[in-house]
């Protein structure tokens, strides 16, 4: 059994999806930061040039169309106010028109002397009007044609088919497969991830079009492709039908028929179950879940083409690390969930989230002990991933315990790098050399024909279902 | 280029921008006589009040040559992005089908979503008051800012809401469900019907 090069092998894989999930979480943790941090403000010019003016709180200057003396006068009382602040960039644009040509320094002008006449005599309506007219041209500025360049179609496609959860997805699967015993096959390992990356795209690509109102109502989700009408309706659905079909193609025939249903009900469970659920019952957090732990059980199944207890453990650890990581996450957007209609533990039930979240960060605990036990891993691997599982846990305690939005930040942040830590872990701790080859292996391939003895027969299947690859 | 009539345009050429409205004239003129004028008091948006379609569609003019659609910034209420439908002068009956339908999905997701947040923070007030109240506090800070609930104490609020509103939420669910697919289901239908009309067409020329 060549040991050492899939040894190597593995290594340098782990590598390189030690690297790729790195980069991407990376990026994630320096977005997510602004997105978390300022999910209800609007982080540009207008926001900044606001925050000038803000402390004004009653006030705001407003410039004539041709003279440049300012004038001051009661800001009338928003509607909606407290939501109109956090949620709505546009609306924030709306407010920002009158306070954009300004500059800092113009404020100590609004008290000059010799315009306190002009501040009493002018009629505030006109300035409204001259307002009102200035607001419609530049609303008018903001309409966009709904014309499709070419040039643009691979961004807005790739952030129709969410490419950087895509990646993740397509990093778990492509841990699994490492994590499989038996030598490691490139071709088929590419095939996996390439057929597991499409069928992501597809599934996240229906997922977006059948939310966009919801989408639109939530800072956190209100620039996609669809929102924006960057793109139709139907071509998102050529587009996922497009990703579809060949991905769970190539997973049937190019890998096996077992990974290609699983990368189906995938799809569809992601699409048809978890999507609906979302605003029927709190459920919809477990389905999720099972659609996380399913790429990593591709992986397995595509390197040795049957579900084995290591697939399962597998699964089971991505099951489990979706808790603390979603519950922490949509602690700090209830109100979002709450006026979108979303049925979410964190609003319904807050107490079970946490509870959930701690549970499943000791599940981890377990399910890391487990490893070793199951042949996947050597012993050292468990205590090697002790410190970060316990820190999880802690950061978990710590979200059960004070339920508030410090906590479950942290907890989120940790989540974010526990887990390609824990996968990059387990492919270093991976038990090397593989179980001694089947007797039908040292006899030839499956599809040599020799007589089967009665016990053999079962063996010889099982064999012919193991083969990795079809290709 | 010929021009191309635009029926369902309102805001049409003949109404200018730079005409002041007629309230501005009298104010004008009432200003110059040395009178001072209290500005308008402006009419408070309940949830009730507001049942027509966005304002800024009915504002907007796309330019003359253009022959799509466009699509505008996200309404203050609804969030949602209004769309101003292109109306070609050969329009078959299947794609004024498809505009009907997509211009009643989009006023009726505007109205329910503008409803929804208007409710959704008219209540959120009404809430914090309440609260307020029985904690002894007033509406204001000693700084002057508004004063706010703790986002434990605003949990409360969030779950009620969400829990009064279900019934609401399936019936809409199930509404932009059927209304998603239908719309997308016509749109492939016209997008057919425009292929084979111009392969019959091509036909036609290399026949002739």
């Amino acid at each position: 059994m060549a040991a050492s090069p899939h040894t190597l092998s593995s290594r340098l894989l782990a590598g390189w999806v030690g690297g790729c999930v790195w980069y991407l979480k990376r990026r994630t943790i320096q977005e997510s930061p602004h997105k978390f941090l300022h999910l209800f403000r609007n982080v540009n010019k207008r926001w900044i040039t606001f925050q000038h003016f803000s402390f004004l709180k009653r006030m705001y200057v407003t410039q004539l169309n041709r003279s440049h003396n300012q004038q001051v006068k009661p800001k009338p009382e928003p509607v909606a106010s407290p939501f109109l602040e956090k949620t709505s960039s546009g609306q924030a644009k709306a407010e920002m028109y009158e306070m954009r040509p300004l500059s800092p320094p113009s404020l100590s002008l609004s008290r000059k002397p010799n315009e306190k006449e002009l501040i009493e005599l002018e009629p505030a309506s006109v300035i409204e009007d001259s307002i009102d007219v200035r607001k419609e041209t530049k609303e008018e500025k903001r309409w966009k044609e709904m014309k499709l360049q070419v040039y643009d179609l691979p961004g807005i496609l790739a952030r129709l088919s969410k490419i950087k959860l895509t990646g993740l997805v397509v990093s778990t699967t492509a841990a699994g497969f490492a994590l499989a015993p038996g030598p490691f096959d490139w071709p088929c390992f590419l095939l996996a991830s390439v057929g597991t990356g499409l069928a992501s795209c597809a599934a996240n690509s229906i997922n977006q079009f059948f939310e966009v109102p919801f989408d639109s109502n939530m800072n956190r989700t209100k620039n996609r492709p669809l929102v924006r009408g960057q793109i139709s309706p139907l071509l998102a659905v050529a587009f996922a039908t497009c990703c579809a079909v060949p991905g769970v193609a190539i997973l049937t025939w190019g890998v096996n028929p077992l990974t290609g249903a699983l990368g189906l009900f995938n799809i569809f469970l992601y699409t048809c179950c978890y999507t609906p659920l979302k605003r029927i019952s709190i459920v919809n957090t477990w389905v999720g879940a099972v659609v996380g732990a399913i790429p990593p059980v591709m992986g397995w199944t595509a390197a040795t083409g049957s579900l084995d207890a290591g697939a399962f453990l597998l699964g089971g650890i991505l099951y489990s690390w979706q808790f603390p990581h979603f519950n922490a996450l949509s602690w700090g957007l209830r109100e979002d969930y709450s006026r979108g209609g979303y049925c979410m533990m964190s609003v319904t039930h807050p107490g079970l989230c946490r509870r959930v979240a701690l549970r499943h960060c000791l599940a981890l605990l377990v399910l890391s002990a487990a490893a070793p036990v199951l042949d996947i891993t050597t012993w050292t691997f468990p205590f090697v991933a002790l410190p970060i599982n316990a820190y999880i846990s802690y950061l978990g305690f710590r979200f059960y315990v004070d339920a508030d939005r410090r906590s479950s930040r942290r907890l989120f942040f940790c989540s974010l790098w526990h887990l390609p830590l824990l996968l990059l872990l387990m492919l270093t701790c991976k038990r090397p050399g593989a179980r001694a080859p089947l007797p039908a292996e040292r006899m030839g391939t499956p599809t040599t024909p020799f007589p089967p003895r009665p016990g053999e027969h079962v063996v010889v299947i099982l064999h012919h279902k193991k083969r990795k690859c079809w290709a | 280029m010929h021009s191309r009539l635009r029926p369902f345009c309102r805001c049409a050429r003949v109404r200018s921008r730079t005409v002041p409205q007629p309230q501005g004239f009298r104010v004008r003129a009432l200003v110059r006589m040395g009178l001072r004028v209290p500005p308008p008091r402006r009419r408070l948006l309940t949830a009730r009040t507001f049942k027509h379609k966005s304002h800024l569609v009915s504002r907007f003019c796309p330019p003359r040559k253009s022959c799509h659609d466009w699509i505008g910034p996200p309404d203050k209420y609804s969030n949602l992005r209004p769309v101003h439908f292109y109306i070609p002068e050969n329009e078959s009956p299947s794609e004024q089908k498809l505009r009907k339908l997509r211009q009643e999905t989009q006023e009726w997701n505007q109205q329910f979503w503008a409803n929804q947040n208007l409710t959704f923070s008219k209540e959120k007030e009404e809430f914090i008051h309440s609260r307020l109240k029985t904690k002894g506090l007033g509406l204001r800070t000693e700084s002057g800012q508004k004063a706010t609930l703790n986002a434990e104490e605003m949990a409360d609020f969030y779950k009620e809401f969400l829990s009064k509103n279900f019934q609401k939420h399936m019936y809409y669910n199930r509404d932009w469900y059927k209304r998603n697919f239908a719309i997308t289901f016509f749109m492939g239908k016209v997008a057919l019907e425009r292929i084979w009309n111009k392969l019959k067409q091509k036909q036609k020329k290399s026949n002739n």
